[in-house]
Formats: structure tokens, sequence, C-alpha cells
């Protein structure tokens, strides 16, 4: 029975709720339970189980009643870098410490708002600065997937490594991530889930531990299309606490769900067929191009030229806004603070200590490009640079193009310590095919396609207009029907 | 473009990061890694080009300023590292 609890979907769980087949709580609690089992993952940095079972009960209460919520019951993880009220909340980083917030983001409120059941909080690299999850303070996420045949430990990509591989593992229905370069679709393509980042605005960042404003933005995880739309809906919607949340009414994204792609022209990229790609990589992003067809789509061939300069204008951008948001952190208000010999020395020395490896060198990098006489050579050309990125990919959708398809991710995922130790462009090149839809603001999904040849998950994307989520949705859910759905087998 | 020693110490220091005089070398190293790759940036014609600065189209709403929380010290120093009473405590700034 537990099994059976945890290997739901949402929109499973939200009809055997409805009909009384089980209660929140009995979900709630066989989630914790696998979640217990799990551990050797380590996809959760906070287990909160008290918290997960009063949630739990009052969705019961709410259900007797006849007032469920859209999420009712529905026990969720969430990535550590949304504040939870006085619910321990780290970005996975020494620095924050025991940090207790006395707010909560408005994503996650709106999630409570709908009847959702917070199982936890997940792991994920510090400050969301990582392709792997290795960058954390709690150490890394273990992917519950491994090569056939072998048991090399591997990644579950990052940032949001931990929400994705609990949504893999089934230790939750369903997960919140914040994707700024591509830390949600990439760890859902490589544990075989989908995984979605909304246009900008179109969720709020209230609450949410920054890294790079302009580029931020949360997202579901979840084992379906559906189960994703159904999220995003509860998710999105205008804040007053947020200027650039979007006031814009948020569309039922479940009907999105199953409707015909009939006559939708589908750009396909030739700037994202890279050299050194895997043939399987390939072969796939043809064979997902054939599945639309066959549902009625148009494939297009569209140039964006500018392709090959979004990760170095990412690397420029993301560092400057990070240096500036993470000044914060100077051991007066909250968390760690290391005793220096006077208040310059007490924030050198607990910034050093508090911060990672990847997030000194990123603050440092973000310093040095918005310093006196580097800022024009770098920051303002970079913002340049995005301004001609996002014009390639208007210049398509002006064409009649309602959404490209493109490889999630240039590799599937690889063993813990393999990437970027000697070199960290290495482990960034992870990014090179997400990082444009941050860069341009648009919506995307990474939807499970298949396995590649040693049984790893990979996962294609689909890039959409300015709120064309729904047009995602719709085509995402042809790839899912085409392709199936992928679990790894239980070996913790 | 590359950094030298003393830049990083520099750049360490504007960052409030303290870094020591061992890990200076090896920071050099990586720090030019990525300005390296940056360095493709400079092959883009920019000329004529706006800089972005805002991904979305859409005019910033305005609301009327008036004070919407506050008068909760407890919450606002429930994390710190150090206080007294309700204030912040902070090393000596002024002599």
């Amino acid at each position: 029975m537990a099994d059976e609890l945890t290997s739901l979907t949402i929109a499973q769980a939200r009809i055997g709720l409805a009909k009384k087949d089980f209660t929140a709580s009995e979900l709630a609690d066989a989630h914790l339970a696998a979640m217990e089992r799990a551990r050797a993952l380590n996809a959760y940095v906070l287990e909160t189980p008290e918290r997960a079972s009063a949630m739990a009960r009052a969705a019961d209460a709410r259900i007797a009643k006849g007032a469920a919520g859209p999420l009712e019951g529905i026990p969720l993880a969430v990535k550590d870098l949304f504040a939870t009220e006085n619910v321990r909340t780290t970005a996975s980083s020494r620095i924050l410490g025991n940090f207790s917030p006395a707010y909560e983001s408005s994503v996650t409120e709106n999630l409570w708002r709908d009847g959702a059941v917070l199982l936890g909080k997940t792991n994920c690299d510090e400050f969301a600065m990582g392709s792997s999850n290795e960058t954390s303070a709690f150490g890394p996420v273990v992917s519950p997937w491994r090569r056939k045949g072998k048991n090399t430990p591997l990644v579950p990509g990052g940032s949001s490594g931990g929400s994705a591989a609990a949504v893999a593992a089934h230790l939750a229905l369903g997960a919140i991530g914040t994707d700024t370069g591509g830390s949600i679709r990439q760890p859902a393509s490589f544990t075989g889930i989908v995984g979605m980042k909304p246009t900008y605005g179109r969720c709020s960042r209230w609450g949410i531990v920054a890294f790079a404003s302009s580029l931020d933005q949360a997202g579901p995880f979840a084992r379906t299309v559906r189960d994703s739309a159904i999220l995003l809906r509860s998710m999105a919607g205008y804040d007053p606490k947020d200027a650039t949340s979007v006031d814009t009414p948020v569309p039922d994204y479940e009907a999105a769900v199953g409707k015909s792609i009939r006559g939708m022209r589908i750009g396909i990229p030739k700037e994202y067929r890279i050299e050194g790609m895997p043939e399987e990589i390939e072969r796939l992003w043809q064979q997902g191009g054939e599945w639309l067809k066959a549902a009625g789509a148009e494939l297009v061939e569209v140039s964006l030229p500018h392709t090959r300069y979004a990760l170095p204008a990412y690397y420029i951008v993301a560092p400057a806004e990070a240096s500036s948001n993470l000044a914060r952190y100077d051991g007066v208000r909250y968390g760690l603070r290391a005793p220096g010999k006077d208040v310059i020395g007490m924030y050198e020395k607990t910034r050093a200590e508090g911060f990672g490896s990847e997030v000194r060198r990123r603050i440092m990098i973000g310093t040095y490009v918005l310093s006196a006489g580097y800022y024009d050579a770098y920051y303002l050309r970079a913002q340049k640079v995005r301004t001609l990125i996002k014009q390639d990919f208007d210049n398509c959708f002006r064409t009649g193009i309602h959404a490209m398809l493109t490889p999630a991710t240039p590799s599937a995922a690889f063993g813990i310590g393999e990437k970027g130790t000697a070199d960290p462009i290495e482990m960034y090149l992870n990014d090179v095919f997400t990082v444009t839809v941050n860069m341009a603001g648009l919506p995307g999904i990474s939807v499970p396609a298949g396995l590649d040849a040693q049984g790893l998950p990979l996962g294609l994307q689909l890039i959409g207009r300015p709120f064309g989520e729904e047009s995602l949705l719709a085509l995402g859910q042809v790839i899912e029907k085409a392709a199936g759905i992928f679990s790894p087998k239980t070996w913790w | 473009m590359s950094v030298d020693a003393a830049t990083v110490r520099r750049i360490a220091h504007l960052a409030r990061i303290a870094v020591a005089e061992e890990e200076v070398e090896h920071l050099r190293g990586e720090i030019n890694a990525i300005l390296a790759f940056v360095e493709q940036l400079s092959e883009v014609d920019v000329h004529g080009v706006e800089p972005m600065t805002s991904v979305t189209p859409m005019k910033m709403k305005r609301r009327p300023d008036r004070v919407t929380a506050g008068g909760d010290p407890d919450s606002v120093l429930r994390n710190a590292p150090a206080r007294e009473g309700n204030f912040f405590v902070v090393p000596k700034v002024v002599e």
C-alpha cells in the first residue's frame, strides 16, 4: 500500500483523496517512511515530519468538509532556497547557518493556500550555483539512477538536485525548484522527470534566496506533464511584493494538457547542433521532432545566431548580480559570524568561512566585472549581447514559430566528482542549451524522452514564447505519450 | 584580459572575502580561465545595441508609499548572531 501511494501521480492522488480511498495523512506517512529509507540519497537537507503530519490532518479535515483546495493533501518537497516560516532555510550554505525565516515565500504560501503538504526542504547547490548539486554545504545528492550494471554514484544535476532526486525516487509527489540558467530543466533531464521554468515574472520571486534576480524563476518538478501543469497553476500569479511579477491572469494550465498540437510550427534551431554532442542525443532530438510531426505539428529549421554567446554572457551577468545580492551576508543580522579584529575583518572572515569555493569564485568574478574601469567592457557588453539573444528568439516567433525543440542537456548524468574539479568551465557547459532561455526570459520545459545506451534518462527541451506555457504543456504531453514514463530501480 | 595577484587581492578585498596568501595563485588561475571564456563576447558586434534592462516589456507598477510592516523587533532580531536588547551588536566601528 505504502509503495503504491508514493508511486501515484498528483492527478491520481487527487482522485484517490476525493474518493476517500486513502487519507492525506496516509499519503504523507507513506512519503515520510520512503524518505527515511532513502537518506543515502541525501535529497533532503531537512525533513519536516511534524509539520507534514499537521498539514495532512488539516487537509483531511478540509476534504471531509468538502472544502478541498486544488492541491489538497498533496505532499511536496521544497528546494531549500525558498524561505519557509519557522522552518530552517539555508540555500545549502554554511553562511545561513540555522536561519529561521519569520516569513513565508509567496510561491510556497500559494501551495499551502491550495492545500499542499510540506515534506521537507531539499538539497541544492550552494545559493543555486552549480549544475551537479556538488557545491552544497550538506554534501552531494546521489542520483536514484545508476548506469546499467554499475554502482558508480551519479549526480542528479543541479542546482535543484535534491528536488529532482526526491521526485524521481518517489520521495514526494512533486517538488519545486528554481532555475537561473537551467537549474530545473537540467536535473529534470538527468533524473527522467518533467521540469519547467516558467516565463520570467510568472511566479513571484519574493522570499526566494536571491542568486541573479533578472534570471531567477521558480518552477515545478513532477513525474508527468499534467502534474507539472497542476503545480504551476498554484505557484503562478501576480504578487505585489515582487515588482517584476506579472499581473496577468493564470490560465488553467491543466486544460492545455492533451490539447491538439495540429498546425503548430516548431522551430529546430540549427545552432543547438553542437560539436561533440553524443549521437544518441542527436538521434533522440530527431525522434522528438518525428513525434511532434506525427501529432500534426510542422517542423521548421530556424537560426538563433547568438546562441553560442549566451553562456559567456551568462557568466558575466549572473555573477555580477550574485555579487550584489550576496553582499547581504555580512555576519550582522543572521547566519554565521566569524570574529575579526574590526568590523571589516569580521565581514571578510565571515564570508571566507561561510561561502564555499564556487560561491566565492562567482562573487569575485562579479565584483571584478562591475568594478571601476571594467563595467563597460564586461557587464554592459554582456547586457547588449543579452538583447541580441532575445532578438534572435523574437525574430523566430515573429515568423509564426510557436515553440522550439532542442536537447535539454549535452550529455546524460555524470559521476560525482567527474567534472569541473580542474576546470570550472567544464561544469558550466552543462547549461549550454538551457541558459539561453533564462537570458531571454522565456518559458522552457524539459520532458524525459528516452534512455541512453547506459540506461540513463535523457530529456528534450521545448522553449516557448513569453507566457506560452500552455503550448509547452500541450507539446510536452505529446512527447511524454510517445516516449513513456521512466523510473529508476530502487537500490537504496 | 587577465588578472595578476595584486588584482586578485584587490577584488577579494572589494568583495569582503578574506583570501589567504597561498590561495591567491589558484584563484588567479580560475578567474583567468573564466575571463578567457567570456572573452569571446568581444567578437560580437554590439554597435547601436541597447543593453537589456528588463527581460519582459512591462510598466513598473506604482504603490502608495506607506508603512506596511514593522514594529516587530523580535522577528527582525531573532536570527542575529549577537544582539543586545533591540540592537544588533557589531565590532567597534568608530574609535
